[in-house]
């Protein structure tokens, strides 16, 4: 670095000299917007644009004829979109319920600063950070009856017999073993926030609060929660949005199977998009989801704040 | 930690803590040892009833790996076993090596396009970050928001669009292609913690280097850079572990020449089905970096994961 800057010529470096602040904060910023223009907001106006006809990729050479909105109309008169919806709402629901209440209750014990919780937090942390495609694929063969670690520990501890159940064979338990598996991998995160959030609770409020002989109960409620709710729901607001948008994990796992019970709206898109090939139809699938997301997070950072505010 | 306090946990309190919280930690970790193992099992230990938690081990996993076999031939089967240690596992299942697999190109390309992209987003982040951390832009606040809400859209919606265009444009299945798509992707993290750690470097020690007759540009090359060293290394490891996580853009965008290995280890198969060991081997060596790289930047976990948004 050193040896660049002596080495531009003396013309050049008077110039960077004279340039002013202004120049340099664009001279810094514009690359970064370009590539932001050029890979997210040209495809989206892009996608707007499709969204409008009847193209399809894999016909490059047909006529592609303007149809106004008959793409939307649709998809939102189609009842399988909505089948999709609540798949999806289900395992949002589920996914959220559970990483919130055990993520709470692991941050609120590792809180107890016992010996080597730095360790521990990391080494629970772990799965959070890996491939969910990789991972994700290797879980079907704990899933496995029989020879599945999974099948074989819970039978351990029901006394069911092994080969009675399929986690991701059986239409009523597929969706819940997308749910086990996005609980292992993503209850750290909540559990980190949430930490943070305990950590940041000042001691003196406790403190205060057992001068005025407030019990354990009331404080946890009346200090402990309501301090670390706005960490916990910005977790919710970055759990959400990710498993809005959960795709690589569930693929690998059941692939949207067996029949339609876990085909989330992201793999549903895909099949739209990249099977059956319907460019314009799943463009227009791809802006109501996207204005979905824009729209409840909106609503939720708003609740949010509020929330901070209070 | 010696003197006493009313909000300190009591020992019990603390044990109690530990115990519930190790026990979680082991069952997580189950998963993960599961591959690690499985990655060193024969075939049939792999799919042994019950599971086998001890066995052999063997390294049949990882030779299917790298290799690609085949039945043997009557003449190989007569002819000694070659001499490798790897040809004489192979030979003894009645199979014969034909050559590498694809796992080495599909490892190096996740190399190749993870490092690629890292290095881009980064250097573009911390211009941008810089410009955004020190000097008033126009618009600052609705830009900053435009970087983020790029992460809003489900991968699967902007592939439709991006398919499109690599196809225009030649970039369907390339390293430079995946480079950039990546790097765009990973600019709003890299821009949004590179802010952070930017304004957290005092104003002070710029402007004493300005009034030393340094220009803006050494100022920023000389003085902030070197302060923000920690927080750019932070910032390109979870850079660097996202492009290699990726799949959904992978697959859709990439087939052959610049597929990356998330697409590529579940597909590993052997003569029935998936082979596992291959498969657990592939695992092990494709998430042993991000482990080793997720104990080195544990202090840096909440802030990179929540896009800078919590800091510790």
């Amino acid at each position: 670095m050193e040896r660049a800057a002596r080495a531009t010529p003396a013309g050049v470096a008077r110039k960077i000299k004279g340039l002013s602040d202004r120049a340099i904060a664009w001279i810094f910023i514009a690359p970064t917007v370009f590539l932001l223009l050029a890979v997210n907001i040209f495809p989206l106006i892009w996608t707007i644009q499709l969204s409008f006809t009847n193209y399809r990729a894999n016909r490059p050479n047909a006529e592609v004829k303007w149809i106004g909105t008959r793409n939307y109309e649709r998809i939102l008169t189609d009842g399988d979109i909505w089948l999709t919806m609540q798949a999806t709402a289900h395992f949002l629901f589920w996914t959220l319920l559970l990483q919130v209440l055990i993520g709470f209750a692991l941050a609120w014990l590792i809180n107890r600063k016992f010996k080597g919780n730095d360790l521990w937090t990391t080494i629970i942390v772990l799965p959070m950070m890996l491939s969910p495609a990789v991972v994700g694929n290797f879980w079907t063969f704990l899933y496995q009856p029989q020879i599945g670690l999974f099948n074989y520990a819970v039978a351990f501890f029901t006394g069911a017999d092994v080969t009675s159940f399929s986690m991701i064979g059986d239409k009523a338990l597929a969706p819940w073993a997308i749910i086990i598996v996005d609980t292992w991998m993503w209850t750290p995160f909540v559990m980190l926030i949430c930490l943070a959030g305990l950590r940041s609770i000042p001691d003196s409020i406790y403190e205060a609060a057992e001068c005025d002989r407030a019990s354990k109960w009331r404080q946890f409620w009346t200090i402990t929660v309501p301090m670390v709710l706005p960490f916990l729901m910005l977790a919710v607001l970055f759990r959400g949005i990710e498993n809005f948008k959960m795709f690589d994990l569930v693929v690998q796992l059941t692939g949207g199977g067996p029949g339609n019970t876990t085909t989330l709206t992201s793999i549903d898109l895909k099949r739209e998009a990249f099977e059956k090939w319907r460019t314009g139809y799943s463009s227009a699938y791809a802006i109501i989801l996207f204005v979905t997301v824009f729209g409840l997070a909106s609503i939720y950072v708003k609740a949010l704040n509020k929330v901070k505010e209070r | 930690m010696s003197s006493y306090s009313i909000t300190e946990p009591s020992r019990r309190q603390k044990w109690i803590a530990a115990i519930l919280v190790v026990t979680y930690a082991v069952i997580t970790m189950l998963p993960l040892l599961w591959i690690i193992s499985t990655g060193f099992k024969s075939s049939s230990d792999a799919i042994a009833y019950p599971p086998k938690v001890a066995f052999q081990p063997s390294l049949e996993g990882y030779v299917n790996l790298f290799t690609t076999q085949t039945l043997q031939t009557p003449e190989q089967a007569e002819a000694p076993p070659p001499d490798t240690w790897y040809g004489k596992l192979v030979h003894e299942k009645g199979l014969a090596i034909v050559g590498p697999s694809r796992f080495g190109e599909r490892f190096t390309n996740s190399v190749i396009i993870g490092f690629g992209s890292t290095f881009l987003s980064v250097f573009l982040g911390t211009l941008a970050a810089y410009a955004f951390s020190r000097y008033r832009v126009p618009l600052k606040d609705d830009l900053l928001f435009f970087i983020l809400s790029t992460r809003m859209m489900p991968p699967i919606a902007v592939a439709i669009p991006i398919f499109l265009m690599f196809r225009s444009l030649g970039l369907s299945d390339t390293h430079l292609g995946m480079i950039l798509l990546y790097t765009a992707v990973n600019l709003s993290l890299s821009v949004w913690l590179l802010k952070g750690f930017m304004d957290e470097i005092p104003r002070e020690y710029e402007e004493a280097a300005l009034i030393d007759g340094y220009t803006r540009f050494q100022a920023f090359t000389k003085v902030v850079l070197p302060q923000a060293a920690t927080g750019i290394a932070a910032t390109a490891i979870f850079c660097l572990i996202f492009a290699w996580n990726e799949y959904a853009f992978a697959v859709l965008l990439t087939s052959g020449a610049a597929q990356t290995a998330p697409p590529f280890i579940p597909t590993i198969i052997g003569v029935a089905g998936q082979d596992w060991p291959a498969v657990a081997a592939g695992a092990t060596l494709f998430l042993m970096p991000v482990m080793v790289f997720t104990i080195l930047l544990r202090k840096h976990l909440l802030r990179g994961i929540t896009f800078g948004a919590v800091r510790k």
